[in-house]
């Protein structure tokens, strides 16, 4: 190990065609390694790259220095260091974030997803699988199966992956124990049965001696399996596999460059596409036949036709454009899938989500649901369950929850605010795999696989009446609206709303005021002051409010509505142009001069807990319709200004 | 190394037991909750294994991935820019947005933030590359640098830093551009191996590696605050051989230097360098380098006074590869810049807002 020898494939020097034309048609497989530090992953990968040469004298030369500094091994090269990448993971000896590697040989190009091991770095862990076409678990061969072990076997599990290598490693440190090996094997293979794995392959190795990593080992005669970068160079990709499925294309992008040209982007999840082929484009329904794959000619184009500009076939896994015979209705978010196997389109989900987020699940709270080239409002209800990860196989395995926190995975329903275009998961991780989004943070705190669609979404259709919304408010000679009133307790909504409502009568417009104490009392009486009740109290308040603009009525509430996010909520539940949101504007010391309901006085005894502006944070409207403040207007005047804002749009 | 497997007669720890009933405390899988029947047809498939011939190859996955990051990234940022480095990388990348887009010209433009450094060869194929793209070129240049006649031999590592940190954070602010494809790719570079495909900036343009938004399928959060941006890596997951292979693949044209020739050289420091402007490096070096005519090619390109040449006879494009895989340094070792901090330099420079 300490006089290196570089080699080279002898075929570079002798013949580069020769070698260029076997490389260019490589396959490509995608693969995670999981386990921790201690079962010598990093090592491992080190060792992948060492072989397969793609360490360079220079590297090798700051390795072998490094390795001497701060290396675990003595003076021999420490492989981890090649992996570990980032200044604080090199200080702290441990692997934090997805690093991604790349190695290949004569027949495949790979990519691995080094992800860390530890049961607070599962999220990473689930970014890592949701691309691999295949895993390789790592197991200490001192140490056996652990819980870890059976964690990341679930959760490749669980992210659909099927071609799993149970990595037995370190087997150099019990002496190349046949018996030890097969009880571990025996042991793995009744946990697997029972979640459900079906096939694995079980390897004997050692990343640090190199056994049975790319060359066979003379210290395991007695096992005959493959070596692992045989094993690797044979597992099937997924991109395959999803070539014999019927044709989806998720709508990225509509290229129309002048008007003679229309063409719909995407990369192919599912099946293949030729001209000719009838198309259905979903949600609506549409279908035409497929005039063209267009892709730009090039000199260097595998044939006649694609060097014109036009591809004979094209299959799962290309980004291709493609366009149609008929001008059918059809964007971004939309699926162009076969015309007589088309997906399914739902709003009501049962999902399994992994929260990846600090701040855990809000029940009841919007978040944007990404999934393919879709993006909608959706919400969670409360887990059926929460999975034990640790423990997925025994019957205490699935735990009651009322939220989810970071790297907690439970099975949920989710209700998205449109219909969307989806297959299950275990069919099409493109259109069944989807992340979530806080609305606020942007941050991404979640990802899920969707199962199937609940039937009541499907069963439960919109009863069309006679006399419609529109009907309804022509009668009354007004447009709806649901004026929200929002601000700190004391701050004057009540009064203000009141006034307003007062003007309204008197100019013959027909109203409600909704009032968040008279709301309680009935609708909401079930309900207490936690943050998942506060949630369904606004959005009770919500559809009750859109029920009467239904009606053709001119809704008032007066709610504090501290939370962005639940005002959120509501204005996407309410038609376009219907909600207006009013901020009553009160700085918190004239509010807590003013003490209507001594409430405050109480708060800062500490007698009232939560309360909006003490302990309890309030999130002032960024872009209210109409600003208020009640410093400097009466609130008589305030009223009259709202109607002056207001009734213009009458 | 990795010589054919012989697999005759090997016994697969291999087990294959489907739907046993007595497992009935265990928790079913998401695919059979519904559609069991699928899931045993699809798995009895060990004998019709496809092929790697009908499998798509690695750089037809590639370019797929690339296309659809340039895809998305232009339906979901408000106004998105390609940086232009004229380097291999960046031709490639060029290409994959000409391709992403076609018959379209890609809907943004392209934007090289200059140092006034650039070989001459460098700054030809700039234009032209632009025009054949039908984009618009944005040409930047730090003001402040320029009027302080910032140079490579006074100035060091500020070079670096005012020309190209500084520069491309002026013109990001400067033209109001929310995200901005680079052509960095995760092989080169320790700390890259983690970066996001999607990498968020704060408004004064930092990276925190710890605070990354996790990525999942091909499913990108393009959602930022008013004033954050983005830095999107489309050539994330392509190696140096990928690189090379699909210029040959899809005759791009790159830069004549990365072919050998004869040029006028100097040696600095001990490195060999290539006299691309005489009369201008004798004004900043104070002396007229000795110059000697040698056969040189250069394996990555930058500033001329900071890009090391090497002797070689490689004039074509398979002659190049032949020789990068022969080579036993690794492919920055040609530039100076990753070395002036120790071994967290790129790391560091990445925080302060450096590509």
């Amino acid at each position: 190990m300490t006089d290196p020898i570089y080699q080279t494939d002898a075929l570079i020097a002798e013949d580069i065609e020769a070698y260029l034309e076997q490389h260019q048609n490589k396959s490509m497989l995608r693969f995670i390694t999981c386990g921790s530090v201690d079962d010598g992953k990093s090592t491992l990968i080190g060792r992948l790259l060492y072989d397969s040469k793609m360490i360079f004298e220079d590297q090798l030369a700051a390795l072998e220095n490094d390795s001497k500094k701060v290396g675990t091994q003595g003076q021999e090269i420490d492989f981890a260091l090649l992996v570990d990448g980032l200044a604080a993971e090199r200080e702290q000896g441990i692997t934090i974030d997805v690093a991604y590697r790349f190695f290949s040989t004569e027949k495949r190009k790979f990519i691995v997803a080094d992800c860390p091991g530890h049961e607070q770095y599962t999220r990473n862990m689930v970014t890592g699988a949701s691309t691999a076409d295949a895993a390789i678990i790592l197991i200490d061969a001192r140490k056996g199966v652990l819980v870890q072990t059976k964690r990341h076997s679930f959760l490749c599990h669980q992210l659909g992956i099927k071609n799993l290598v149970l990595a037995v490693n370190k087997m150099d440190l019990i002496d190349y124990d046949r018996k030890k090996f097969d009880a571990i094997v025996a042991d793995y293979e009744h946990f697997a049965e029972s979640i459900g794995i079906e096939t694995f392959t079980a390897i004997p190795m050692s990343g640090l001696a190199g056994d049975n990593i790319t060359t066979r080992s003379d210290n395991t005669p007695w096992y005959e399996g493959p070596v692992l970068i045989d094993h690797l160079e044979q597992i099937e990709v997924r991109s395959a596999a999803n070539r014999d499925k019927a044709f989806r294309l998720p709508v990225q992008w509509v290229n129309r460059p002048n008007l003679d040209f229309r063409g719909f982007s995407g990369q192919i999840a599912t099946g293949t596409v030729k001209p000719g082929d009838m198309l259905r484009s979903l949600p609506s329904g549409k279908t035409s036949k497929v005039k063209s794959v267009v892709v730009m000619p090039s000199a260097g184009a595998a044939n006649q036709a694609a060097a014109e500009g036009h591809l004979e076939e094209a299959v799962a896994g290309q980004s291709i454009t493609i366009t149609l015979e008929d001008e059918i209705d059809c964007s971004r978010g939309d699926v162009l899938a076969t015309a007589d196997s088309p997906p399914e389109v739902a709003d009501q989900f049962e999902s399994t989500i992994v929260w990846m987020d600090d701040e855990p699940l809000v029940v009841g709270r919007a978040y944007w649901l990404k999934l393919g080239t879709q993006t909608v409002s959706v919400t969670v209800a409360h887990p059926k369950y929460e999975i034990d990860v640790n423990n997925p196989a025994g019957s205490g395995s699935h735990l009651a929850s009322q939220t989810l926190h970071l790297n907690q995975i439970g099975v949920c329903e989710i209700t998205t605010d449109k219909r969307i275009v989806f297959d299950p998961y275990a069919e099409n991780r493109a259109l069944g795999g989807f992340i979530l989004i806080d609305k606020i943070t942007n941050h991404t705190v979640g990802a899920g696989m969707l199962h199937f669609s609940l039937r009541r979404s499907q069963n439960v259709h919109w009863q069309a009446t006679d006399i419609t919304r529109e009907h309804h408010a022509q009668m009354k000679n007004q447009t709806p609206r649901v004026l929200w009133f929002t601000g700190l307790s004391g701050s004057g909504k009540s009064t203000i709303a009141n006034e307003v409502e007062k003007k309204l009568a008197i100019m013959n417009r027909h109203t409600f005021l909704l009032d968040g104490d008279n709301v309680r009392h009935g609708l909401n009486k079930d309900l207490g002051f936690t943050e998942s009740d506060r949630i369904e109290n606004i959005r009770r308040i919500g559809e009750v409010a859109r029920l009467m603009t239904d009606a053709g009525l001119i809704v008032l509430t007066a709610f504090i509505s501290p939370f962005r996010a639940d005002r959120r909520l509501v204005r996407d539940m309410i038609d376009g142009g219907e909600f207006i949101e009013i901020h009553v504007d009160t700085p918190l010391e004239v509010a807590e001069a003013r003490d209507v309901k001594g409430l405050y006085k109480k708060a800062r005894e500490g007698k009232l807990k939560n309360f909006t502006g003490i302990d309890s944070p309030y999130e002032a409207p960024e872009n209210p319709e109409i600003r208020v403040n009640t410093v400097e207007m009466t609130p008589e005047e305030a009223a009259d200004y709202i109607i002056s804002k207001i009734l213009p749009l009458k | 190394m990795f010589e054919n497997p012989v697999m005759q007669g090997h016994k697969k720890f291999c087990l294959s037991k489907i739907g046993n009933p007595h497992f009935a405390s265990r928790i079913p899988p998401i695919w059979e909750v519904r559609k069991q029947s699928w899931m045993i047809a699809s798995t009895g498939s060990k004998d019709d294994f496809m092929t790697d011939t009908t499998t798509l190859t690695h750089l037809q996955r590639l370019e797929a991935e690339s296309i659809h990051i340039m895809r998305e990234v232009a339906a979901e940022a408000d106004k998105p820019v390609m940086l232009y480095s004229i380097g291999k990388d960046s031709a490639v990348m060029l290409h994959l947005a000409r391709k992403a887009f076609y018959p379209a010209p890609p809907p943004f433009p392209l934007m090289h933030v200059d140092t006034t450094w650039k070989f001459q060869d460098m700054y030809a194929l700039r234009e032209k590359a632009a025009q054949d793209a039908g984009m618009e070129l944005i040409v930047h240049r730090n003001p402040e640098a320029e009027e302080r006649g910032i140079n490579p031999f006074d100035h060091g590592p500020l070079h670096t830093d005012m020309w190209k940190t500084e520069g491309l954070k002026q013109a990001l602010d400067k033209y109001g551009f929310d995200a901005a494809f680079g052509g960095a790719r995760r092989d080169e570079e320790k700390s890259r191996a983690k970066e996001r495909i999607f990498s968020f900036r704060t408004a004064t343009h930092g990276w925190d590696p710890k605070n990354q938004r996790p990525e999942l399928w091909n499913l990108y959060n393009a959602r930022k605050k008013k004033g954050e941006s983005i830095r999107v890596f489309p050539l994330s997951n392509w190696t140096e051989l990928d690189i090379w292979q699909y210029i040959m693949a899809e005759n791009i044209e790159i830069v004549p230097l990365y072919f050998s020739a004869k040029r006028p050289t100097y040696e600095h420091e001990g490195g060999l360098f290539m006299a691309d402007d005489i009369d201008r490096l004798e004004k900043v070096m104070g002396y007229r380098p000795e110059i000697t005519e040698r056969s040189i090619r250069f394996r990555t390109l930058g500033c001329f006074p900071l890009t090391g040449a090497v002797e070689s006879e490689a004039s074509t494009l398979q002659e190049v590869v032949q020789e990068m895989l022969l080579t036993t340094t690794s492919e920055r070792q040609g530039r100076v810049i990753d070395k002036d901090a120790g071994d967290a330099s790129m790391e560091k420079k990445k925080q302060e807002g450096y590509f």
